[in-house]
């Protein structure tokens, strides 16, 4: 018996060996020449469309651009990461996390300042494109990072996120299909009908907690407006100021009205959005992707687009939005000047209106729009109310950020009021000032 | 008589019990199984709406459609090619440490086998970073070795545990007996411990294989270009950030499964066979 | 010719020590330096802090102390009823059974399914509105115990330490499994020539045999227990508010969520050492025993 067992564990080893010779011999060197530009991103699910593009521009100028697509998002983060530590980024790539991860890489010398290229024949290139979608990639002279004012990306799509209905279940609930609640009265007054209907109220990704922040964010600003946020942000105004504890109380009434989904603090947003899909929700809060995921589950759905319902008039109700993905320029890069015309070429109308028409996401540039289906126009007539953190020029603190959406989630299971929550909001805010200050 | 037949309406209640309690147990595991297989066969429109273990329509070509856009032909070949090194690598490395652990006294012995104790315990949460500069100094980045030789370090600490446990429960008759019929301490790890280790062998086997197999996030930071990917990092092709290919992805998933489920029997024989082993020995 | 013995003996441990020093100890030596630093993973620039990190860590950080409780407690549902359910099960198909193989393989399953599967699977058993489970509660005349499991603050900690136990069990049937099979038959068929009935060779032959393979189990489900995470992100993203948060989801979030490396890094020291310690222990306690 030993002799077979041996005998197969030779052959293994002696097949593994070869193979192994086999693999290093085919493995790709890297490419030197102007006329390949490398492009890393975590989008997978656009690479067919990315293919095509990059086909169609190596005919057209004999540049050939390869598209390497990493997913999921946190092992890419990672990757970039480690990437930008022994300086070998590629040409062309994107980042994920807030502004003051871009501002880092920015500071640490990976990333191309585009301001000339965007400026040059009085902005020819800068006026293609929405202003909410480069303010994400910008960074304004007031900027706390530290960063040297300028533009340092360039914005392939927008994202918005906002709230979606079921026409159908809204009317079957008694609502009027084309006007969705307005209010936050008109909202919560749906609990009852709602829970009477057995189907589900709103449901969202709010287990992934930063789409809670969103929507609070939503709210503060409806509440008090956005000198008012940002001068919480920079520490002026506390987190017990009444306005926030309105905010926070919202979160408590659309519980206690019954609009939310049973189980939403702990939703995964691809199963919120399997719910909404299926017809067993009434609302979503999504980004504007899913018209493209709720497209695939269900293609007769009938939704309409909506902002989150108003709990004041003084100040505008306010979505997030801006740049869904943006590519940045490798400032190390020998190919960056090819770098920079690929993607100028990228954001043309006619590349645009090709990229929206293959993935269904709203194009970054403008002129592009009016080939898009109706349901993402009407996404896209909301960028104008759309706001984002990366465009205030302030960041608050992750610790804070943090504790602030867990207390939501606190409020919503009913294990905290929406004062407590306030207090030890701010009790952290507090410490990462005094933190920061020590410094 | 009477008692007779209490023995046995005992021992019928024990074995009714003994089998409600396996199949119970079986049940859950085969479940996810079959769901896993039956959405496979949907389409992305019914998979979360028809919710029956029965599809209405079979949709074979989700298969077919799975190993195209994947790109699986490559990326399995590799899968296949990196796990049979690491396993191969790591049963060899290990066994060799484990059985000098356990047998043989050298100065630092303790020391040493307690700092790969304590390598199993301590997660590094950023090694990422440092392995990729590192291997970028070396030259391996974005090679098949250099990812090997990370996955053999992975799982090595563990599989000289496992191995040391059952080398020190082994008995050493056979192999003092081996020592004075002029055998060398290689060949008596080769010819008589290793042997006599199969089910732990065939543990560690399983254990790695499943591993390597599923590894995928070190595979993507320090491979750049696809041809050198595993098959799992072709798998999240499925599974955008925003859209997931539920039925091409469980098709994936289920091509993905079968490989490992196969090793897993192939490797039962060997549990089973130590049992006639350990006879003769004991 | 002992000090060639010796060389040879250092030759068996030599590639494992080559491949661990460079592939582990560079590494480790280089997050452990990290541990001392205020750094964001990005920039060229890093602050040194000394100690504060690791002060920070064991004595202002709550919620990660929080979170060493919970995998604290999924880990002693995972001691306790993971490894009963494995030891029995092995012990079920060690004997001379039907469909011994059939289980043999059934069993394996769920470790090898994809964490994608088994999550999508709990959910839809799980869910609050449309799971299974409340739907076999309703039809057994149970409604009042239909739960929205993984988001309600009292269930769901267990649940999700249960459906972990569920995932994992089948490495312990492994090597229990693999542990029975090296008893030798001959001390089974001895005691029974002596007149012992099966829970006196259990007892006689059985367990005391079986205490090192147990605590080699024990030691590697606190270690696959205390580090769990894919699965927990899969069902409850660390929610309802703390309830689900583990050590590993804290390292993680100090490293993408704060962009605080250095902390990261200093975080999972900490759990290294607290690691360390208990499977020290455990070792130390399996040594002892192993003496009677």
């Amino acid at each position: 018996m030993a002799v077979k067992f041996s005998g197969c564990l030779r052959g293994v080893s002696a097949l593994s060996i070869l193979s192994l010779f086999c693999l290093c011999g085919c493995a790709p060197t890297t490419l030197e020449n102007k006329n390949s530009v490398v492009v890393w991103h975590w989008m997978t699910d656009r690479q067919p469309a990315f293919e095509e593009l990059s086909r169609r521009y190596e005919e057209l100028t004999g540049v050939k651009v390869t598209f390497e697509l990493y997913a999921p998002s946190d092992a890419y983060s990672q990757k970039i990461r480690a990437a930008a530590q022994s300086v070998s980024l590629p040409d062309i790539f994107g980042i994920l996390g807030e502004k003051r991860d871009f501002s880092s890489f920015v500071k640490a010398g990976h990333i191309l300042n585009i301001t000339p290229y965007m400026s040059a024949d009085s902005g020819k290139w800068k006026n293609v494109f929405f202003s909410e979608a480069l303010a994400v990639n910008e960074f304004s002279p007031d900027n706390t990072y530290g960063v040297t004012p300028g533009i340092y990306g360039v914005p392939i799509d927008i994202t918005t996120i906002q709230m979606v209905y079921n026409k159908k279940l809204l009317k079957q609930i008694g609502g009027n299909p084309n006007r969705p609640p307005a209010t936050l009265e008109e909202f919560l007054a749906l609990g009852p009908k709602i829970k009477a209907s057995g189907i589900q109220g709103l449901v969202s990704g709010w287990g992934e907690v930063w789409m809670v922040d969103c929507m609070a964010n939503n709210y503060a600003f409806n509440v008090m407006g956005k000198d008012k946020v940002l001068a919480t942000i920079r520490g002026d105004v506390p987190y017990t100021d009444p306005d926030w504890i309105k905010v926070f109380e919202i979160f408590n009434q659309m519980q206690d009205s019954g609009v939310l989904a049973n189980g939403l603090v702990t939703m995964v947003n691809k199963n919120a959005e399997q719910l909404f899909a299926n017809e067993k929700a009434v609302f979503a809060f999504n980004g504007s992707w899913c018209v493209n995921v709720y497209k695939g589950m269900n293609p007769g759905l009938e939704f309409g687009t909506m902002l989150p319902p108003a709990v004041s008039s003084k100040y505008p109700m306010v979505i997030w939005g801006g740049a869904g993905s943006s590519f940045m320029v490798n400032a190390r890069s020998p190919r960056k000047e090819e770098a920079v015309k690929f993607l100028r070429w990228l954001t043309d109308r006619e590349q645009q209106v090709f990229l929206a028409e293959m993935t269904l996401n709203l194009p970054a540039n403008k002129d592009s729009l009016k080939k898009i289906s109706d349901v993402l126009a009407q996404f896209a007539d909301d960028i104008e109310t759309s706001t984002h953190p990366n465009v205030w020029g302030v960041s608050e603190f992750p610790a804070v950020v943090e504790a602030f959406d867990k207390g939501i989630q606190s409020i919503v299971i009913g294990e905290k009021t929406s004062v407590q929550v306030a207090e030890e909001v701010q009790k952290i805010k507090q410490r990462e000032l005094s933190k920061k200050n020590n410094k | 008589m009477k008692s007779d037949k209490y023995y046995f309406g005992k021992k019928v209640a024990v074995n009714v019990i003994v089998y409600a309690f396996l199949i119970a147990v079986a049940l859950t595991c085969i479940f996810p199984l079959l769901w896993m297989f039956s959405s496979s066969l949907k389409t992305q429109e019914t998979i979360f709406r028809d919710m029956s273990l029965i599809p209405r329509e079979f949709h074979f070509e989700n298969y077919v459609l799975a190993w195209k856009q994947g790109g699986f032909g490559r990326n399995f070949f590799n899968s296949i090619v990196y796990t049979s090194v690491v396993v191969l690598g790591i049963v060899i490395v290990s066994s060799l440490a484990a059985y000098a652990f356990s047998r043989f006294t050298f100065p630092g012995r303790n020391l040493i086998f307690y700092i790969f104790m304590a390598a199993m315990m301590i997660p590094i949460p950023g090694s990422f970073v440092p392995l990729y500069v590192l291997l970028n100094k070396l030259h391996l980045r974005n090679t098949a070795i250099g990812y090997i030789l990370c996955m053999i370090n992975v799982g090595l600490s563990t599989s000289i545990f496992l191995l040391k446990t059952f080398f020190d429960k082994m008995p050493k008759e056979l192999e003092d007996a081996a020592r004075i019929d002029g055998c060398s301490k290689l060949g008596i790890w080769r010819h008589v411990a290793l042997p006599l280790a199969k089910p732990v062998l065939a543990v560690v086997v399983v254990l790695n294989a499943l591993n390597v197999w599923n590894e995928y996030v070190l595979a993507l930071i320090i491979f750049d270009s696809k041809p050198l990917m595993p098959l799992q990092v072709a798998l999240m092709t499925f599974q955008g950030e925003f859209i997931t290919r539920y039925p091409l992805l469980m098709a994936g998933l289920t091509i993905t499964a079968l490989p490992i489920i196969l090793v897993y029997i192939l490797m039962q024989k060997y549990i089973v066979k130590g049992v006639t082993q350990g006879a003769l020995v004991g | 010719m002992r000090i060639k013995s010796t060389l040879e003996n250092y030759l068996f441990v030599l590639p494992a020590v080559v491949i661990f020093l460079i592939f582990y100890l560079i590494p480790f030596i280089w997050v452990f330096q990290l541990g001392m630093y205020e750094w964001d993973g990005i920039l060229p620039t890093k602050t040194f802090v000394g100690l504060s990190n690791f002060k920070e860590v064991l004595t202002q950080d709550n919620i990660w102390w929080l979170s060493m409780w919970n995998a604290g407690y999924i880990t002693l549902i995972a001691l306790i009823f993971q490894n009963a359910m494995a030891f029995m099960l092995a012990m079920a198909c060690d004997r001379e059974i039907k469909m011994k193989n059939f289980f043999r393989l059934v069993f394996f399953l769920p470790p090898v399914l994809s964490e994608v599967v088994v999550g999508l699977v709990w959910q839809w058993i799980l869910d609050g509105n449309y799971g299974l489970l409340n739907a076999w509660l309703l039809k057994m005349g149970l409604p009042h115990l239909v739960k929205n499991w993984l988001s309600d603050p009292q269930t769901a900690l267990t649940t999700v330490a249960v459906v972990h136990c569920w995932k994992g069990f089948g490495w312990g049937f492994l090597i229990f499994l693999a542990g029975l099979q090296t008893i030798p038959r001959e001390l089974y068929e001895a005691a029974r020539v002596d007149g012992a009935n099966a829970w006196a060779s259990f007892k006689n032959i059985t367990l005391p045999l079986m205490i090192p393979v147990a605590i080699l189990v024990a030691i590697l489900t606190v270690l696959g227990t205390m580090q769990a995470f894919v699965l927990i992100i899969a069902m409850t993203g660390g929610g309802p508010a703390y309830h689900t948060q583990v050590p590993v989801l804290r390292i993680l979030a100090s490293m993408r969520g704060s962009s605080r490396f250095g902390y990261a890094c200093a975080q999972g020291i900490v759990f290294g050492v607290v690691l360390i310690i208990i499977s020290f222990v455990q070792y130390r306690f399996s040594k002892r025993s192993r003496q009677y």
